[in-house]
């Protein structure tokens, strides 16, 4: 996979940091699954999160406390607990049948192993989306949606971010040319509308973290229905 | 704590270690994954239980979730000390994941959504040197040292209170633009002390 489009720094820090909503948190992680120059960089962002546990100054502790999870570990013989955690990974890697490879895995426990299989929702001819129950606050939302070639999505700039990882065709904006595997990391600087280039569906994973703005008043009128 | 502005008690969280006088907590993580020894494990825990605690405490949720948050943590490091990579992140760091992770799923009762520690198996690859990341751990400490506070305010708002930029551009009545700028300056000059100062 040639990755040409990557996550802004600050993105990555905010992911490391766990001070993302989930909406965000979700693309964040698929992207670096896909991605392994963004992966080493996450390792870094969280060694940051290391260096400054370490810097902390340590609450008191009851002796209790170490004696109760040694009791717990008691109560898990080593072999058994081995075997646990194998069985525990082998259902987590497959759960679903089986993951097409244009399916990020933390993508894959939220709709299945396939995005033909997904329940879309037409928004307008052409434009299909499908909602992730991520729990967000502040309005922000995750969904996939599913763009026919030749299309465009409504121009619109953001009060926050926006992130859109690109799974199936590609898009072009004022940003360049997006292919499966890249992300779109935009802030509220930047209005943008993105055509949809390639001969197949684009299908992308967005997450918002505010509402968007349309900037055309078709826009507003299909805010609403859209519920972006 | 109510009054304070954010980021003003920073002087108060950093003992800055100046030296490691400490043991090598990767060697010993890396260790108690493969002997399973209890004596080294409780060694761990005296060290990172009472850090884990005090990092869930900042989060803002109460001591007695802290200390149910910090055992789960802890039983957590038992139980994937397996997956555990030394040559991938230091023992504080993978720690200090695997408390977000059981900290934000308590908050938000789902799961964090994680890259797949399976990657944390794969073969090291050659452009980027792992091992020379795991030794950072107090170069990294004196760079933090060095950052501006505008800087390091914004760093520890986002991982000690767990603040999203745009709740943090509200926090500071600066526009998020700024936040993100802070937060990349902050970020670079990390990396880029931390790899010259060797």
């Amino acid at each position: 996979m040639n990755i040409k489009h990557h996550l802004d720094e600050a993105t990555l820090v905010s992911y490391s940091a766990g001070s993302m909503s989930q909406s965000m948190a979700l693309v964040v992680a698929c992207h670096i699954s896909m991605c392994p120059s963004c992966r080493n960089r996450v390792q870094e962002s969280e060694a940051i999160g290391g260096m400054l546990l370490e810097s902390l100054t340590p609450e008191s502790i009851s002796d209790d406390a170490l004696d109760q999870v040694l009791a717990c570990i008691d109560n898990e013989p080593d072999i058994e607990l081995e075997a646990m955690v194998e069985e525990t990974n082998f259902s987590q890697s497959f759960k679903h049948e089986s993951i097409d490879s244009d399916v990020p895995k933390p993508l894959a426990d939220y709709i299945g192993g396939s995005l033909d299989k997904v329940d879309w929702k037409m928004i307008v001819p052409g434009v299909y989306c499908h909602d992730l129950p991520c729990k967000s606050e502040r309005g922000g939302v995750s969904r996939l949606l599913k763009i026919s070639p030749g299309k465009a999505m409504l121009p619109h700039s953001h009060d926050g971010n926006e992130l859109t990882l690109i799974l199936r065709g590609s898009f072009s904006d004022e940003m360049g040319r997006f292919t499966a595997g890249d992300i779109a990391d935009l802030d509220s600087e930047i209005e943008h509308q993105p055509l949809v280039d390639s001969d197949e569906d684009c299908i992308c994973l967005i997450a918002t973290d505010a509402p968007l703005k349309f900037s055309t008043l078709l826009g507003k009128i299909v805010q609403p229905i859209t519920g972006f | 704590m109510e009054n304070k502005t954010p980021g003003e008690d920073v002087e108060n969280i950093i003992a800055m270690p100046t030296k490691q006088a400490d043991p090598n907590w990767s060697d010993m993580l890396a260790e108690l994954a493969e002997t399973k020894s209890k004596t080294i494990y409780v060694q761990l825990f005296r060290h990172f239980a009472p850090k884990i605690k005090s990092y869930i405490i900042r989060l803002g949720l109460v001591e007695s979730t802290a200390d149910e948050l910090m055992q789960e943590t802890m039983l957590a490091v038992w139980r994937k000390a397996h997956m555990y990579n030394r040559t991938k992140a230091a023992a504080s760091t993978w720690i200090f994941t695997l408390a977000r992770n059981q900290s934000i799923d308590w908050m938000r009762k789902q799961k964090y959504p994680e890259y797949g520690l399976e990657e944390w198996h794969e073969e090291p690859d050659d452009e980027v040197d792992h091992c020379e990341q795991v030794v950072t751990s107090d170069r990294m400490a004196k760079a933090l040292g060095k950052l501006p506070e505008k800087q390091s305010q914004v760093l520890y708002m986002s991982y000690f209170e767990g603040r999203s930029h745009a709740e943090i551009s509200d926090r500071l009545g600066i526009p998020l633009g700024s936040v993100k700028s802070r937060i990349r300056l902050a970020s670079e000059k990390l990396r880029m002390l931390w790899r010259d100062d060797v």
